[in-house]
């Protein structure tokens, strides 16, 4: 079913290229009626347009506020992610997106001035109540980052790294199935068999990205949490990683931010626009990049700021 | 004119030629379009002229005064008649103070033989020629090469070009210094125990295991030969600088772990200067603490336990030393791993704490891997800041040269026993004070050898990830 998705997505993208330059002419006439910069328009935003919510829920988010300190960095958001589906964020830079991603896997702990409000639910439970434990949590909601960071030890060790943590395995045995499942899954096994035991930063950046995503797909999570994963790589790299993206959609729900509107367009089935902290609109990404609902998202994907 | 005055005119005519050169330069701007127009800014123009103003002069004002004393003196004495010669056994020094202490003192001088009264008067005479013919030469250099630039400034003279590179040679210098004079020192010291390894083998030196370096006076006293084993002085230094080290890695670790991983900032905010205080007080107090303090208490300690009756304990001990130089390098092991510990990126921490770790897992698996290189860098450097530590084991662990690994015996170190070596009236040509050179070198290539690692492995882990 997977495959058939990405095909029918392959001639998605060229459509968006069609229907923009189509639109531009229409967006601007928008625009100069508004006679709003979009600063402004973005500020009066109370409501996302477009469908947020979904009806077999992964995750919930219902008014997420965060403030680093005194300034506000997430306004408000209502955002729902269904299961075994891909969501993209997309956005100016600084307008939240890793904010937001950084909240769903409680990440922003480690930030001391970083205040979370609302709440976000994981299959119905409260994952900011206090009483939860965040390292069985971060077990199921994993993390993908911008940079490649592997640990500075063996390929091995680096996949085998989480599933030791967790104990989720008793056997040496079993523990090399976890790490060849997980570097398959990753693309990364036949790159990488000859050499478990070479030092994981020796990898080039493609590669180390790959790396990291079998790690966090080691641990067997439910969720995914992909901050601009390909922003690091080259082209070929980023291809891999898309493909790959593809492919874990069909077991892992994932959430992934991009500044690559195409990437978006590839790998994604609903879309999400932030502009300045405030959640714009989210629809079907076919939707979003060629009939988009709001005047912002379309000069963002018009490419007229960002 | 006498020298500091001679260098402060040099100083003065340098800050006049800057004006005078920059001026220059400003002026012939003008004629030309602007100061854009010129090669460098004025201020490099005036910067050379009052570079090479001051540099040549200073150089012959330096030059001078180095050789002016030794010229003199072999005039005046080239002119003594020979009897003067033998009225002091052939001693030129003597002959040629006792010329100067009569030019100096015309009162005392009475007494002098006459070919003494008549070298004063000319050494005298000697002295002024040469100062004024300093003088003169100086300024005439300072003022010939000032005007020489001065008359060449011109738009296209690569006055910033020159004065930079004037400026590196500087620094080039300045940074030679430092190397040059441990050079020096290395040589000298090396040149001290060969004499020594003339009159007492390598091998006896190296591997010997008693060390009583007392040398007979007379050739009829008994023991007339010391012994120059090194070996229990080896041995001292290691096991001190060991107990040092078991107290102040971990505890240095720990406290680097805490700081930086665990502690708010407020509480960083107060422990860490009170560890820079700990770093700052002078080793004589944290002697004084263990000698009077800290080796009476473990004396007490292990005879209120019987421990005596198995061990022989001292009221001066290795474990006193040990102990309390732990505590004085703690400072240096926790702010070198707290800054190899702070360079681990974030990222990494992300990462592991992703992956669901908590934070006592990213640290023990992640953090400490990762900054282990630089962790062994900082204790190496403190090891060898402990085997160097002379003042505390000079005070709490005695002067004996015992073999023992005892930590509650007294021993000595390599450094003390230096300390000892050449405490006094010596002469320095005994194989006694020529074995201090040679532990001085033991010690240099030990402390060396370990501080060479230690940069290395600090170095491959900043490569790692700059
Ligand atoms: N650690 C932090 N401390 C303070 N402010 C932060 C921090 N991280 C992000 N911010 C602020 O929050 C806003 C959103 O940042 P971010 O989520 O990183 O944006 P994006 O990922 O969309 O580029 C920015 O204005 C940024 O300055
Ligand atoms: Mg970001």
């Amino acid at each position: 079913m997977q495959d058939t998705v990405i095909e029918s997505k392959a001639p998605t993208a060229k459509t968006v290229q069609v229907e923009r330059t189509k639109k531009t002419t229409k967006t601007e006439s928008n625009a100069m009626n508004a006679k709003r910069s979009p600063t402004e328009i973005a500020e009066s935003i109370t409501e996302t347009v477009g469908k947020p919510l979904a009806q077999n829920a992964k995750l919930a988010m219902r008014n997420v506020n965060v403030h680093y300190d005194q300034k506000q960095a997430v306004f408000d958001v209502n955002l729902d992610i269904a299961e075994n589906q891909v969501v993209a964020l997309i956005g100016p830079s600084g307008c939240g997106k890793s904010t937001f991603l950084r909240c769903l896997n409680r990440m922003n702990d480690t930030i001391d001035i970083c205040r979370v409000e609302g709440s976000i639910q994981l299959d119905g439970m409260d994952i900011y109540d206090s009483k939860l434990d965040v390292v069985p949590l971060r077990a199921r909601v994993g993390m993908v980052f911008q940079k490649p960071n592997p640990f500075p030890k063996s390929i091995y060790d680096n996949v085998a790294y989480g599933p030791r943590i967790h104990g989720l395995v008793n056997r040496r045995a079993d523990l090399d199935d976890v790490v060849e499942s997980s570097l398959r899954k990753a693309g990364l096994w036949e790159e990488v068999k000859d050499r478990l035991e070479s030092p994981g930063t020796g990898l080039s950046g493609g590669q180390q990205q790959r790396l990291c995503i079998a790690r966090t797909i080691a641990v067997s999570p439910e969720v995914i949490l992909m901050d601009e994963p390909c922003s690091a790589l080259d082209p070929i790299a980023t291809a891999k990683i898309e493909e790959l993206i593809a492919e874990l959609s069909q077991n892992f729900t994932i959430a992934i931010v991009t500044h690559s509107m195409q990437q978006a367009a590839r790998v994604s089935n609903r879309t999400a626009y932030f502009h300045l902290g405030r959640l714009v609109e989210v629809n079907e990404t076919e939707k979003v990049f060629t009939n988009p609902d709001h005047e912002l998202t379309e000069a963002y994907i018009t490419g007229r700021f960002g | 004119m006498e020298s500091s005055v001679l260098v402060i005119a040099i100083f003065v005519l340098g800050i006049i030629a800057f004006v005078v050169g920059r001026s220059r330069s400003v002026a012939i701007s003008q004629n030309v379009g602007g100061i854009r127009f010129l090669n460098s800014l004025p201020f490099y123009y005036g910067a050379l002229t009052a570079l090479w103003c001051a540099i040549p002069s200073f150089l012959v004002f330096a030059v001078w005064s180095l050789f002016d004393d030794a010229i003199i003196r072999s005039a005046i004495i080239a002119t003594l008649p020979a009897e003067a010669a033998e009225s002091v056994g052939g001693n030129l020094n003597l002959l040629f103070n006792q010329i100067y202490n009569v030019s100096v003192d015309a009162a005392g001088s009475e007494s002098a033989p006459d070919y003494m009264v008549a070298a004063a008067q000319h050494l005298h005479s000697m002295q002024s020629i040469s100062r004024w013919a300093l003088t003169g030469l100086v300024l005439a250099c300072a003022l010939g090469t000032s005007i020489v630039v001065w008359s060449r400034i011109n738009p296209q003279l690569k006055a910033r070009y020159q004065v930079e590179r004037v400026f590196r040679s500087f620094l080039f210098l300045c940074s030679s210094l430092a190397i040059l004079t441990t050079i020096g020192i290395v040589v000298s010291v090396l040149f001290e125990s060969i004499r020594f390894f003339a009159m007492v083998s390598p091998i006896d030196f190296l591997f010997g295991l008693e060390w009583s370096p007392q040398m007979a006076i007379r050739a009829d006293q008994e023991g007339s030969s010391g012994s120059f084993g090194a070996i229990p002085l080896f041995t001292g230094t290691l096991l001190i600088a060991l107990i040092a080290l078991i107290i102040a890695v971990p505890c240095g670790l720990m406290t680097a772990i805490f700081l930086s991983e665990y502690a708010s900032s407020r509480i960083r905010d107060i422990i860490k200067p009170m560890l820079e205080v700990l770093a700052g007080i002078p080793t004589v107090v944290y002697g004084f603490f263990a000698a009077l303090t800290v080796a009476p208490f473990i004396r007490d300690m292990g005879l209120s336990i019987g421990l005596d009756q198995w061990l022989p304990i001292s009221s001066e001990s290795a474990l006193a030393a040990g102990l309390v130089m732990g505590v004085m390098i703690i400072p240096f092991v926790s702010s070198l791993s707290d800054d190899v510990i702070n360079a681990v990126p974030q990222s990494l921490r992300d990462g592991a704490l992703g992956l669901g770790s908590t934070r006592s897992e990213v640290i023990k698996q992640v953090v400490i891997p990762a900054a282990l290189p630089g962790i062994v860098g900082g204790v190496l450097l403190a090891a060898s800041r402990a085997i160097g530590e002379t003042m505390i084991v000079v005070m709490a662990a005695g002067l004996a040269a015992n073999l023992t690994l005892n930590p509650l015996d007294s021993v000595t170190t390599v450094t003390v026993q230096i300390v000892t070596l050449l405490v006094g009236d010596q002469e320095f040509d005994s194989p006694k004070t020529l074995a201090a050179f040679a532990l001085g070198l033991m010690l240099f290539l030990v402390t060396l050898s370990l501080n060479y690692f230690a940069l290395h492995i600090v170095k491959k882990y900043r490569e790692q990830y700059d």
